[in-house]
């Protein structure tokens, strides 16, 4: 089985976009949306859900009503800052909780319980392009790593049942906890960059946590004729660290358009969309070689 | 000795669970009673992190001094050295197969983990 | 003043709105660059020498002298990075979100505490903006400790501009903690409104007053304004799509260097956030606008 992650590093590169589009192109493929802290794909995809699990990881301190005597024994000792005193009651802001406990076992008077805590909701859905997993974090949610695996996982075993070859992965930005849980022993990772002075910064950043994690990466450029010089220097960036470059995508408005439409750049057309299509017939041959290469067995290798 | 083995059940037929941290359960084996005794490992299993860790701890309270499973990642593998557990990856078959193979000698220790950490 | 720079989702144009109002307020303002997964302003702003400090976490070290595997250390954590073996205690650093608990709860005084470097926080000046940077060592997980130093440092009297990470989770919560106004930067797509809702429900439920910018505004439709009327969001500032503005801003320009023009509207922005700030959840109800296309 092939997993190819799309990522950028830095938000708004269109990521969301050349992976809804390869999801079209693909046709047989099971598609997971980690991005979870702000996922878009369904506004493209559409998808009907068939299923939804809610999602509870780690615990959250609840002062328990009329039991706390205000001592404030917890209130210092709590790193994350979560605790202040309201009218000589504890109260805990379970936007800042980090779910540690101290607090419970602080407290003499037990006054403090510990709840599991609800995260969030995670979705198998069935789109136009096939079957769909996808989450929804809490704002200000914990554990969207632990997330992200359970959203990369059930779409692999959907992929094993329905005898689709291929995951696409929509990944999040940045290089931290999500990001990791996301690469961490997927087959390859398919990097969206854009030629401005933050987006080679962060895509340095991206190749370099790939191989990090001795994930094999390729790049596409994104609004590559915003600054052909830039473009080149990402380019010759991705060879240097080994990385295909497999082709520009231009800057075209008629992405907006399509996005507007709830459709993929692929089905509406245009300059971007026939990009897209160029740089998918260069990747397909590269995950058929990856098939047969990869072992089948290999789990999300990440730290926490 | 006691023997542990990653399974779902007290079974000697039971299959043996290639996962270590997020396996279902462990099967402790007593070598000389031949005795079996399960120990449940939701505490792995619904970790958010750390379900080698878990584990491993739980391995070495129930008195293991070795570990037969699939994979065993590095925190866990370093957790079970420390504890004194002689760990053998890559074990198949039934937990009944597994225990022979290691009684008749067949199966070599491993030096390191054989896999990265794990998230799921 | 503590103005949080925000956005649901990346690439809205949320450094290009953090350093722009920085460099228009025109007196003494600390910018500190919170996105740590990718920070940028530094790639806007010419500063002068940094000064850098490693920053990193609390992590329990166990005296094997003092520790008599008793177990609650192991049990306590929630993160099951301690795992007590008969000869005692053993920590698996990475797993620690340095919580202190396993510290305070053990009953023989065996732990103490070594800081695990996760990133670096740098402080640079250019003319009257300082800034502070927060960057996470990359291969590293945990953001919000790497946030937190880079507002511990940088926090206090005066204006202080806060450049969020994208999102709603954990590390933006650590940025957008004692701001006293966020500025929520948004685009006028689909993609653009449904993080922008996001984020409105996180700023509202942290109960802190807040505006949004719509940038690129043109580009797309009228969902994003509307949205703001219905809900009675002040949009305080429009930036137009324009071709021109992308192409500075790829070339690491800052929009009010590039186009002068734009500092007065953005000195606006400032004030229009302070009345906010001042005036707490009492935002004025509708479509309030200053500035605008200049």
């Amino acid at each position: 089985m092939i997993e190819l992650v799309v990522a950028s590093g830095k938000g708004g590169t269109g990521k969301t976009s050349v992976l809804a589009s390869l999801a079209v192109l693909a046709e047989r493929a099971v598609v997971a949306d980690c991005d979870v802290d702000a996922a878009d794909l369904h506004l493209l995809l559409e998808p009907v859900v068939g299923r939804r699990t809610p999602f509870y990881a780690g615990h959250e301190a609840v002062v328990i009503p009329g039991a706390c005597t205000g001592c404030a024994v917890c209130v210092e000792p709590c790193r994350a800052g979560a605790i202040t005193l309201a009218d000589g009651r504890a109260v805990v802001d379970p936007l800042l909780c980090e779910g540690c406990g101290l607090c419970v076992h602080l407290c003499e008077e037990k006054a403090v319980a510990f709840e599991p805590r609800l995260n969030g909701e995670w979705y198998v859905s069935d789109t136009r392009v096939g079957p769909m997993v996808h989450a929804r974090l809490e704002p200000g949610g914990e554990s969207s790593g632990k997330l992200v695996t359970l959203v990369r996982s059930e779409a692999r075993r959907l992929a094993a049942e329905r005898g689709l070859g291929m995951v696409l992965v929509d990944g999040p930005p940045g290089v931290g906890c999500p990001v990791i849980a996301t690469m961490g022993g997927a087959s390859r990772l398919l990097a969206v960059a854009e030629p401005t002075t933050s987006g080679v910064h962060d895509l340095e950043r991206l190749l370099e946590l790939a191989a990090h994690f001795e994930v094999p990466a390729v790049v596409v450029v994104n609004k590559w004729d915003l600054y052909p010089d830039l473009t080149r220097a990402i380019e010759e960036l991705a060879e240097r660290r080994g990385a295909a470059v497999l082709g520009r995508i231009p800057y075209d408005l008629a992405v907006t358009t399509a996005q507007l439409a709830g459709r993929t750049a692929v089905e509406m057309g245009g300059a971007g969309a026939e990009a897209m299509v160029r740089i998918f017939e260069r990747l397909r041959p590269m995950l058929d070689a990856g098939r047969r290469q990869l072992p089948q067995t290999r789990g999300a290798s990440a730290p926490p | 000795m006691k023997v542990a083995v990653t399974a779902e059940r007290a079974d000697w037929d039971a299959p043996v669970d290639p996962r270590f941290g997020r396996a279902m359960a462990f099967v402790i084996v007593d070598t000389e009673s031949r005795t079996l005794e399960m120990i449940d490992n939701a505490a792995g299993r619904d970790a958010v992190q750390g379900a080698g860790i878990q584990a491993a701890t739980a391995i070495c309270r129930a008195g293991a001094k070795a570990l037969l499973t699939g994979h065993c990642g590095p925190k866990a593998f370093s957790a079970l050295a420390a504890g004194g557990v002689t760990v053998y990856t890559g074990v198949t078959g039934t937990v009944a197969e597994a225990v022979d193979r290691l009684e008749r000698g067949e199966l070599a220790a491993a030096a390191a983990s054989d896999v990265a950490g794990h998230w799921a | 003043m503590i103005v949080a720079v925000a956005s649901g989702k990346g690439g809205t144009g949320k450094t290009t709105v953090a350093t722009s109002l920085a460099l228009a307020a025109g007196r003494e303002v600390r910018l500190l660059d919170c996105d740590v997964e990718e920070p940028n302003c530094h790639l806007f702003l010419e500063t002068g020498p940094a000064t850098v400090e490693t920053v990193g976490l609390p992590v329990p070290v166990v005296d094997p002298e003092l520790c008599n595997a008793c177990g609650i250390c192991g049990d306590v954590c929630q993160f099951n990075a301690i795992a007590v073996l008969p000869e005692g205690a053993m920590v698996f650093p990475t797993l620690c979100h340095g919580c202190g608990a396993c510290t305070w709860l053990c009953p023989e005084g065996a732990i103490r505490e070594e800081t695990r470097p996760l990133g670096e926080v740098s402080t640079a000046r250019v003319g009257s903006v300082e800034l502070l940077t927060g960057r996470l060592t990359v291969g590293e997980a945990l953001a919000p400790p790497v946030v937190r130093e880079v507002r511990r440092r940088g926090d206090g009297a005066g204006l202080v501009i806060v450049d969020a990470p994208p999102g709603t989770s954990c590390p933006v919560m650590a940025s957008l903690r004692g701001a006293d106004v966020v500025l929520l930067v948004t685009e006028p797509t689909p993609f653009g409104l449904h993080d922008l809702t996001l984020a409105v429900e996180v700023v509202r439920r942290l109960g802190i007053p807040f505006g949004v910018v719509v940038n690129r505004a043109g580009c797309g439709d009228d969902r994003v304004q509307d949205y703001c009327r219905d809900e009675g969001i002040p949009i305080l500032l429009e930036i137009p799509q324009d071709r021109r503005i992308a192409e500075a801003y790829a070339r690491g320009r800052p929009l009010v260097e590039a186009f002068p023009e734009w500092r007065g509207p953005f000195a606006g922005l400032l004030e229009a956030l302070a009345r906010l700030a001042r005036n707490g959840d009492q935002a004025p109800a509708g479509n309030v606008r200053v500035g605008g296309a200049p």
